[in-house]
C-alpha cells in the first residue's frame, strides 16, 4: 500500500514548520548539551554512529528480509580501513576523500562476500551464518599481526589521525569566530551530515524499483523469481548497500575515538544493533531512527538518574546501577516485545500486517 | 544532603560547648579523583580489588586532613564502570572530565586506558593506570603514568626465570589474545630466546574459553619443561587442572593476574608448584605492606587481591605529589607527581622515568606452596 | 596416534555436553520455531545453583558425604529450578508472541537472556564460583591417551538421557503429540493435542537437560560464573544448526561433531598450515565447517531437504 504513494501529494505547510523546527534543534543542541557536559555530545555522537548503523542493518533486516546477525563485521572493516591508512601503524596518512570512498567500496565488496553463499539459506540458518561470518572477521581481525602484522592483533591501532579537512581538523577544540568549539561539538555536525545523507539514500532506495524488489522478496521470494526479479542480485545488492553505511560508520568511529581493537566489534555489538533495528520498527526509516537513539541514550540516561536516585531516597547505592541498568533494557525488550512487537514506530504496513495475523486464524 | 547539614548543626553546637578553646576548623574542599574500571563482567573482581585499594587510600587521606590551597582537602572518588570495554571507556573518561576531576587514578585493562588517556591527557589531567601495555607511555603524553610495571618489564623478569632458575630448555607458551596476555607472552617469548631457551610451541586460546584439553594435548606431544600462560586465573586455573588431568608434568609459570586467591580456589590441589610473577617486592618485606594488609582487612574483611596495594600506592603519589605543591590543581601538581620520590606498600622507592613508566623494576617470583602463593625470588628485570 | 586419540576423547567429552544443549534449542525451534537465546543462561542457572550447593554441603569437610551424593543431590536440586526457569519463559514471555513474527519472539529471547544474567550477578555477585574438586581425578590410561572418570561420566550419561529422550519422542503419548506440534500446530490441535501443554513440556525438558549439562560443565572445568551460559549457548545453538535444526538427531550429531571438530581444529591447524594458521583459529575453523556444510546442505546434515521458502 505504501508503494501506491508514487502519486506526489503537496507536502503541507506543518510539515514544513516541523523540519525547520527540528533543523533548529539538531543546529544548537550540541551546545545545549554542552552545558551540561561535554560527556553528552560524545554520547550524541555515538548515537549518531549508531543511527547509522542501524540505518544499513534495516536496509538487510528491514527491507530485504535478511536476518543478519554478523553485521557488526562491516562497521569493523571500516573502522579498520580508516586505522590502517591514517595512522602511524603503517605510516600512512591518506586524506579522508581517499579512505571514505574506499571504506565505503571495501564494506560493500565485503557485504557481498559475506551475502554470497547464504543466498540459499532460510532464515534461522542465515542467521547463524551471518553470525559466523561475523565472528570470523573479528578473530581475523585479532590474529593478523603474524607473519604479517597488518591489524597490530588484540593491540589495536592507536593515534589514529581525526577527520581533516585541509587544515581544518575536527579531533581538537579551536577558536571559531570567537567561538570555543570544541572536537566533539565539530564531530557531531559531521556525523549528522552524513547521518542525514544516508537516511536520504535509504529513503530514496526504499520507494525505488530495487526497494520493491527488496519488500517483494521479504514478502514471498518465489513470487518474486516468478515476477521476474532478479533474487540472487537483489539480495547481494542489500547486504552490499547494508555493510557500505555501516563502513562508514566504521570509519568515523576510528577517526572520532582514535583507537581501534578488535573488541569493539564483538557479536554483543551486532545483537545491540539488532534490538535497535526492531525495537524502532523494522523496515520503517523513522521508528528505526527512534530506535538507534533511544537504545544508545538511555544506558546514559539511565545511569545519571538511577544513582542520584537512590542516593536521595536510601542515603546509599543499594543496587548496583550497572547491574540495574542492564536488568530494565532486557526488561524493557520482552514488554516491548510483548506488548508491541512490531516495534515502537512500525510502518503502516507492518502494523497492519501484524495485527492481521494477531487477529486471524 | 539532610544528615550533611544535621551533623555540621550538632558539630558546631559541641565545639561551642567545648570546654577548651577550639580553633576553627580549616573549610573545607572537595577534591575530586576519577576511576574507572571494569566493574561488571567477567573482570569485575579486578575492578572491585583495585577500587577498594584506591577507597582506603583515599580515606586514610583524609584522614590526615591535608592542607590543600589554603583549605583541608576532602578527596572524593568519582567511580565508573567501563566495562573493559575501550567504547564504554572513552565516554566514561569523558564524563569523569566533565565531572571536574583533578586527577584520575584508573583505568584498568590496556585496551580501555589507551584511548582514554586521549581524553584526559586533552584535559590536562594527570593520570595513574593500571594498565601494563607498552603503547599506554609511549604515546608521547605527559599525563601518563603507571601503577605496575610495564608488560615489557615483567615479561623479560619471567623469562630469565624460566631458563636461568627452573632450567628450561623447552618452552611452550599460551596467550589468550588480548591486549594483556599476547603484549606479555610476546615479551616473555623476547626474553626466553634472548636467555638461550627455545620455544617449541606457541598456542591460542581466549579470555572467555574454559576448555584447554586440544592445545595442552597438542602441546604435552612437544614435551616442554615448563608452560607459561599469558592471561586471567578465570583461565589458568582450569587450565592447570586440565594439564594435570592430561598428564603435563611441567610446571606452570604466568603472569600477575594468576596470583591470585581466585587460581588457588580454580585449579584446586592442580595449583601446588604453579609459578606466577608480580610487579614489586613481596607486602610482608615491607613494613608498610604489613600495615596495608592489615588495614584493608579491616576495612573489606577480605584479603586484598592482586592489584590493590599498586591501586593504594598509585592514589598516594598523587596524593603526596598534591600535597608538595600544596595544591590540587593539575598544572602544580603534575610536575611534583613527575619527579616524586617515597616509599610506599609495594616498594621502598617509587619514582616515575621521563615517559611515566616506574623506575625501580624488581619483580617478584612466586610460587604455590602447600596450597599458598609463596615468594621464590626478587629479580631486578633487565628490560631497560 | 596417540595425540588423535586424546584429541577425540576431549572432543567427544565437550561434545556430548553440547549436544545435551542443542537437545534443547531443537526441541524448542522444531515446535515453535523460536531460537531461544535463554537457553545457555538456563544451564548457567544450572552450574551456579548446583555448584552453590555442593560448596554449601561440602564446604568444610570433604569427604564427610560420599562425592557422588552430594552431585547427584545438587543435579535433584538444579533440575527443578532450571524447569521452572524455562516454563516460566515460556508461560510469560514467549506465549504472547506466538503469533507475532519470529523477530520479535527472538528479541524476546534476548532479554530473557539479559534478565537471567543479571539477576545472577545480583545473586551469586560477579566471582567465579569454584566447584569443589571432590571428584576422584582418577584417570585412566590406554594407548597412550589418558581418559578421566568425569569425563567417561559425561559420556555415558549424556548418551543414557539421549537414548531417554529418543523413547519419549517415539514411544510415548507426549512425544507423539511433540512430533505431530511439530510438523503442523494447527491439525494438531484440531485432533486434540493441548498445543499448550506440548509445548511447555518441550521447554521444561529441554531445561531439564539444560540443568545436566550445567552441571556437568561446572563439575568438569570446576568454573562457574554469571557469564558462562553465552558462548556455550551459541556452540551448542551452532551445533544444532549442523546437524539439522528442529532434528533430536540431528542435534546429538552435531553436538558430538562441534566437539570432535574443535578438538581436532585446535589440535592440528598449526600443523596442517605450517604454522600460518594457529590455535588462535580454532573458532574460525568450527564456523568454517558449519559454513561449508550449509552451503553444501542448506538445511544441515540431516535436516529435511526443505524446497525454497520465503
Amino acid at each position: 500500500m505504501s508503494t501506491l504513494a508514487s502519486v506526489r501529494t503537496p507536502v503541507p505547510p506543518r510539515v514544513w514548520l516541523g523540519i525547520v523546527l527540528v533543523g533548529a534543534v539538531l543546529a544548537i543542541l550540541p551546545f545545549l548539551l554542552g552545558m551540561v557536559g561535554q560527556s553528552w555530545i560524545r554520547t550524541l555522537n555515538f548515537a549518531l554512529i549508531y543511527v547509522m548503523l542501524a540505518l544499513g542493518l534495516n536496509v538487510v533486516v528491514g527491507f530485504a528480509g535478511l536476518l543478519d546477525l554478523g553485521y557488526i563485521a562491516f562497521y569493523g572493516v571500516g573502522a579498520y580501513v580508516w586505522a590502517m591508512l591514517a595512522s602511524p601503524h603503517f605510516g600512512l596518512h591518506l586524506p579522508f576523500w581517499v579512505i571514505l570512498p574506499l571504506g565505503f567500496v571495501l564494506a560493500a565488496i565485503a557485504g557481498a562476500l559475506l551475502g554470497a553463499p547464504c543466498l540459499k539459506l532460510r532464515g534461522d540458518y542465515l542467521a547463524i551464518v551471518t553470525l559466523g561470518f561475523g565472528e570470523i572477521v573479528r578473530i581475523f581481525l585479532n590474529n593478523l599481526d603474524a607473519p604479517v602484522n597488518i591489524t597490530n592483533g588484540p593491540q589495536g591501532i592507536n593515534r589514529i589521525d581525526t577527520f581533516r579537512v585541509g587544515e581544518f581538523a575536527f579531533g581538537r577544540t579551536q577558536e571559531l569566530f570567537g567561538f570555543r568549539i570544541t572536537g566533539p561539538e565539530k564531530y557531531y555536525y559531521l556525523l549528522l551530515f552524513l547521518t542525514i545523507v544516508i537516511v536520504v539514500i535509504c529513503a530514496r532506495l526504499q520507494h525505488s524499483r530495487i526497494g520493491r524488489a527488496w519488500e517483494a522478496i521479504r514478502e514471498d521470494e518465489i513470487a518474486a523469481k516468478a515476477m521476474g526479479i532478479n533474487t540472487r542480485n537483489i539480495k547481494l545488492l542489500a547486504f552490499a548497500m547494508g555493510a557500505s553505511f555501516g563502513g562508514i560508520a566504521g570509519c568515523m568511529f576510528a577517526s572520532m575515538q582514535g583507537f581501534v581493537s578488535p573488541e569493539s566489534f564483538s557479536l554483543t555489538e551486532s545483537i545491540a544493533v539488532l534490538c535497535m533495528v526492531v525495537l524502532g520498527g523494522m523496515g520503517n526509516i523513522p521508528g528505526v531512527i527512534l530506535g538507534a537513539l533511544l537504545l544508545s541514550v538511555f544506558p546514559e540516561l539511565l545511569r545519571a538518574v538511577v544513582v542520584p536516585l537512590q542516593q536521595t531516597l536510601f542515603g546509599d547505592v543499594i543496587l548496583d546501577p550497572e547491574g540495574i541498568r542492564m536488568l530494565l533494557f532486557g526488561f524493557a525488550l520482552v514488554l516491548v516485545m510483548i506488548f508491541r512487537p512490531e516495534g515502537l514506530w512500525p510502518s503502516a504496513l507492518r502494523r497492519r500486517e501484524l495485527r492481521a495475523a494477531k487477529e486471524g486464524a | 544532603m539532610q544528615s550533611r547539614t544535621g551533623f555540621k548543626l550538632l558539630a558546631a553546637t559541641a565545639a561551642t560547648l567545648a570546654a577548651f578553646a577550639v580553633t576553627p576548623a580549616a573549610a573545607e574542599q572537595v577534591v575530586k579523583l576519577g576511576f574507572a574500571a571494569p566493574l561488571t563482567g567477567p573482570q569485575s573482581h579486578y575492578g572491585e580489588d583495585m577500587k577498594n585499594g584506591l577507597t582506603l587510600a583515599l580515606e586514610e587521606a583524609n584522614a590526615q586532613k591535608i592542607q590543600l590551597d589554603g583549605k583541608t582537602a576532602k578527596f572524593e572518588l568519582i567511580s565508573r564502570d567501563d566495562q573493559a570495554d575501550p567504547r564504554t571507556a572513552v565516554q566514561v573518561a569523558q564524563q569523569i572530565v566533565d565531572e571536574g576531576v583533578q586527577g584520575v587514578l584508573g583505568h584498568f585493562n590496556s585496551g580501555t586506558t589507551i584511548p582514554a588517556s586521549s581524553v584526559y591527557h586533552d584535559a590536562g589531567l594527570p593520570q595513574i593506570a593500571m594498565a601494563t601495555s607498552p603503547e599506554y607511555t609511549e604515546q608521547g603524553f605527559n599525563t601518563t603514568f603507571r601503577m605496575m610495571t610495564s608488560d615489557t618489564q615483567q615479561g623479560a623478569a619471567a623469562g630469565e626465570f624460566i631458563v636461568k632458575d627452573l632450567g628450561g630448555k623447552n618452552i611452550a607458551l599460551i596467550d589468550d589474545r588480548t591486549a594483556y596476555g599476547q603484549g606479555l607472552t610476546d615479551q616473555v617469548a623476547k626474553a626466553v630466546e634472548a636467555h638461550g631457551g627455545t620455544i617449541v610451541a606457541r598456542e591460542y586460546t581466549t579470555d572467555k574459553a574454559n576448555d584447554f584439553t586440544a592445545i595442552l594435548t597438542n602441546i604435552k606431544a612437544k614435551n616442554p619443561d615448563v608452560v607459561f600462560f599469558g592471561g586471567l586465573d578465570a583461565q589458568s586455573g582450569p587450565m592447570r587442572r586440565q594439564m594435570v588431568t592430561l598428564g603435563i608434568e611441567a610446571p606452570l609459570v604466568s603472569g600477575e593476574m594468576t596470583r591470585s586467591e581466585t587460581f588457588l580456589k580454580l585449579a584446586g590441589d592442580a595449583a601446588e608448584g604453579t609459578y606466577a610473577s608480580l610487579a614489586g617486592v613481596p607486602l610482608q618485606q615491607m613494613a608498610a605492606g604489613t600495615k596495608f594488609e592489615e588495614a584493608y582487612k579491616a576495612r573489606f574483611n577480605t584479603n586484598p587481591g592482586v592489584y590493590a596495594p599498586y591501586a593504594y600506592d598509585g592514589a598516594w603519589n598523587m596524593v603526596m605529589a598534591m600535597k608538595e605543591a600544596g595544591s590540587s590543581k593539575p598544572e602544580a601538581y603534575l610536575p611534583k607527581l613527575a619527579s616524586l620520590q617515597r616509599s610506599g606498600a609495594t616498594s621502598e622507592s617509587i619514582a616515575y622515568d621521563e615517559k611515566g613508566d616506574l623506575k625501580e623494576i624488581s619483580v617478584t617470583i612466586y610460587q604455590v606452596k602447600g596450597g599458598k602463593w609463596e615468594m621464590v625470588k626478587t629479580m631486578v628485570s633487565q628490560a631497560n | 596416534m596417540e595425540i588423535l586419540l586424546q584429541q577425540l576423547i576431549n572432543g567427544v567429552t565437550v561434545g556430548s555436553v553440547y549436544a545435551l544443549v542443542a537437545l534443547g534449542y531443537t526441541m524448542v525451534y522444531g515446535i515453535i520455531g523460536l531460537i531461544n537465546f535463554a537457553h545457555g543462561d538456563v544451564v548457567m542457572i544450572g552450574a551456579m545453583v548446583a555448584t552453590t550447593l555442593v560448596v554449601t554441603f561440602v564446604g568444610g569437610n570433604p569427604g564427610a558425604v560420599s562425592a557422588w551424593v552430594v552431585v547427584i543431590g545438587a543435579l535433584l536440586v538444579a533440575m527443578p529450578v532450571c524447569m521452572a526457569l524455562g516454563w516460566t519463559a515460556e508461560r510469560f514471555a514467549y506465549r504472547p508472541l506466538r503469533r507475532a513474527p519470529r523477530l520479535a519472539a527472538l528479541i524476546t529471547a534476548i532479554g530473557i537472556s539479559i534478565i537471567i544474567q543479571n539477576v545472577a550477578m545480583m545473586v551469586w555477585g560477579r566471582n567465579y564460583l569454584s566447584f569443589p574438586h571432590i571428584i576422584e581425578p582418577v584417570v585412566y590410561q590406554f594407548s597412550g591417551a589418558r581418559i578421566s572418570v568425569l569425563q567417561i561420566i559425561i559420556i555415558v550419561a549424556a548418551a543414557a538421557i539421549m537414548g531417554a529422550l529418543m523413547l519419549i519422542v517415539h514411544r510415548t503419548r507426549l512425544g507423539t503429540a511433540m512430533r505431530a506440534t511439530s510438523q503442523n500446530r494447527e491439525v494438531a490441535g484440531l485432533m486434540g493435542v493441548n498445543i499448550n501443554t506440548v509445548i511447555s513440556a518441550a521447554f521444561v525438558i529441554g531445561s531439564l537437560l539444560a540443568a545436566v549439562a550445567g552441571v556437568m560443565v561446572a563439575a568438569y572445568y570446576g568454573v562457574a560464573q554469571y557469564t558462562m551460559g553465552f558462548i556455550l549457548g551459541l556452540k551448542a545453538f551452532t551445533a544444532a544448526v549442523l546437524g539439522g535444526i528442529g532434528n533430536l538427531p540431528g542435534a546429538m550429531l552435531g553436538g558430538l561433531l562441534l566437539g570432535v571438530i574443535e578438538s581436532l581444529g585446535a589440535g592440528y591447524i598449526g600443523d596442517l598450515t605450517n604454522g600460518f594458521f594457529g590455535s588462535h583459529y580454532q573458532d574460525v575453523f568450527s564456523f568454517i565447517v558449519l559454513i561449508l556444510v550449509l552451503v553444501f546442505r542448506p538445511s544441515g546434515l540431516l535436516g529435511e531437504r526443505v524446497g525454497d521458502r520465503a
